[in-house]
């Protein structure tokens, strides 16, 4: 079983440049442009090599040690692909397209012995095809989840209302990593602008269930920690209902239906009102 | 072992503890505060954390502690400039120093004592509260 | 997990008095820095490393923790494993709810611990002692 398949690997190595070129050629056809040639021409060079030097020791199985080099290059090849925007397809065929290389090769010289080799060796490249793609499919984990926490960061913003009132408008689901971030902003947010007053309106906060009941409950006690004290406004009468049903108690937090209360509370609170005058102004 | 100075500002003892607190030194800390309060007749006591990076379940007792023992030496206790990150890990942690007024800085903290009543309490806004009979309502 | 994580740096400490306490806090934060651990972070892993540790020197009669920065994947982490061989714990469940204390301390050691830390274990056996294995990684 050996010796036909050392055979086989020496004839790939013996045709290096035959094959890594028509590898290339076809990859390209497939990824339409979207890669310079220079550069995928680098990438299968360095496949092959890596495939090679890993046969070269009988080693036959991806996850044996020979092929360490070979799945830190994958990893990288599929990181690489997948913030070029590849979809996984594309990504695949730059390595089975390797497949129809070696084919064409043998085919070309016609030994019915190397067809056994050939069969080996297809189980080699598909392990391959299937690590890249287990590799790209994390790649693109990590893209969606570093994007999903730059969209937290952008939606989350603090305004100041009123000297030593800030309000914090929260839109969407409160899970419990978005509770994190919007923890940390607001509390940084009240030591760097020294308010006292914080009013998170939920008006756009989707559901209010137990959890979210309790993410609210944990950034309000420790804003108190830091000498601040908030105000929930914005509850809907859905919202107002659901919270009842479910026996949430929001203790002594004080709960405004709107905005405009909860800023006058605020103001109250810190010593200020407002007032209507006698006399309309004269404009 | 290092002992945490206690400063007096007219009838409010200040401490400031700016490192990472060794047990002993904590507990060298209540005693020497609840002898202050005694020697001086202070009816405020002023606590500055703005320098702990870390306040743990050990630190947090001793907080609640000193503001119990105060308490019934007739003063109230204010903490100050607690950091977000230690808020939001006291909080996860379940530590909710009760009994203990905060503010966020010493300013603010003076203020509050300054508005303190003698019997310890503390004379918040709740007035404010109480008085907002807006038509709105 | 189908691997365990690499361990890139390893510092091993005795717990046997207050000022190893402020020792270990030290060397957990020095390393959550080189891990670029999120401030929050640092400090939810220290601050649970000092309940650990206190409880190593206060309830197990002093031990050893072993601090290392660990990598799985793309990801880096701080691992501390806090042993000793104290009387152990007999009730681990109980243990483990807040609240509960043997001493005069608030009970909030272990169970609040817990939630600070991304992988929590806890080994204890009446007799031969206990061992905490705790770790936190960046996001």
């Amino acid at each position: 079983m050996t010796e036909p398949s050392r055979s086989g690997w020496d004839l790939l190595a013996a045709h290096r440049r035959q094959i890594v070129e028509q590898w290339s050629t076809v990859a390209a056809g497939a990824l339409a442009g979207r890669i310079t040639q220079a550069e995928l021409d680098r990438d299968v060079a360095e496949m092959f090599d890596a495939l090679t030097t890993g046969a070269v020791t009988g080693q036959h199985r991806l996850t044996d040690d020979a092929y360490a080099p070979m799945r830190d290059l994958l990893a990288d090849l599929a990181r690489t692909r997948a913030r070029q925007g590849f979809s996984p397809t594309e990504t695949a065929v730059g390595v089975f397209a390797l497949k129809e290389a070696v084919l064409h090769l043998l085919e070309s010289l016609g030994d019915l012995e190397l067809y056994r080799f050939f069969a080996d060796f297809s189980r080699l490249v598909d392990e391959v095809g299937l690590h890249l793609l287990e590799s790209f499919s994390q790649a693109r984990e990590m893209v969606i989840s570093e994007q999903a926490d730059a969209l937290l960061e952008l939606s989350t913003p603090v305004v100041k209302l009123w000297d030593g009132i800030v309000s914090l408008p929260l839109v969407g689901t409160l899970d419990s990593a978005r509770t994190q971030v919007v923890m940390e902003k607001l509390l940084q947010a009240l030591v760097e602008t020294g308010s006292e007053h914080a009013i998170i309106d939920i008006t756009g906060v989707s559901a209010v269930d137990t959890q979210v009941a309790q993410h609210l409950l944990k950034t309000v006690m420790a804003a108190r920690l830091l000498g601040a004290e908030c105000i929930i406004s914005g509850i809907r009468p859905q919202i107002a209902q659901t919270v009842v049903a479910l026996g949430i108690e929001f203790g002594d937090i004080t709960t405004k239906a709107s905005l405009a209360d909860a800023l006058l509370l605020a103001l109250r609170r810190s010593g200020q009102d407002v007032v209507r005058r006698q006399a309309p102004q004269v404009r | 072992m290092d002992r945490i100075p206690v400063l007096r500002i007219g009838d409010i003892l200040l401490v400031s503890v700016q490192v990472d607190l060794q047990d002993d030194t904590a507990l060298a800390l209540q005693e020497d505060l609840a002898e202050r309060i005694v020697e001086t007749g202070a009816h405020g006591v002023l606590i500055d954390i703005s320098g702990l990076e870390i306040v743990d379940s050990f630190i947090g007792r001793m907080i609640s502690t000193i503001a119990s023992v105060s308490a019934v030496l007739d003063a109230t206790t204010v903490v100050v400039g607690m950091r977000p990150a230690v808020a939001i890990t006291l909080v996860e942690l379940g530590l909710s120093l009760d009994g203990v007024s905060t503010a966020l800085d010493v300013d603010r903290g003076l203020a509050l004592l300054g508005g303190l009543r003698p019997s310890g309490g503390l004379a918040r806004s709740d007035a404010a509260e109480d008085a907002a009979t807006d038509p709105g309502e | 997990m189908s691997t365990s994580p690499a361990v890139l740096s390893q510092e091993t400490h005795e717990i046997a008095s207050d000022s190893d306490v402020v020792r270990v806090r030290q060397s957990v934060r020095n390393l959550a820095i080189d891990a670029k651990l999120s401030l929050v972070d640092q400090t939810k892993l220290v601050t649970a490393a000092s309940e650990l540790a206190r409880n190593t020197l206060v309830h197990g009669g002093g031990g050893r923790v072993t601090v290392e920065m660990v990598t799985a994947g793309a990801r880096r982490g701080v691992r501390a494993v806090f042993s000793d061989h104290g009387p152990g714990i007999a009730d681990i469940a109980l243990a483990l709810t807040d609240g509960w204390t043997t001493g005069t301390g608030l009970g909030l050691g272990l169970s609040g611990a817990r939630r600070l830390v991304d992988e929590f274990d806890l080994v204890s056996d009446p007799g031969s002692g206990t061992q905490v294995r705790v770790v936190k990684w960046t996001r």
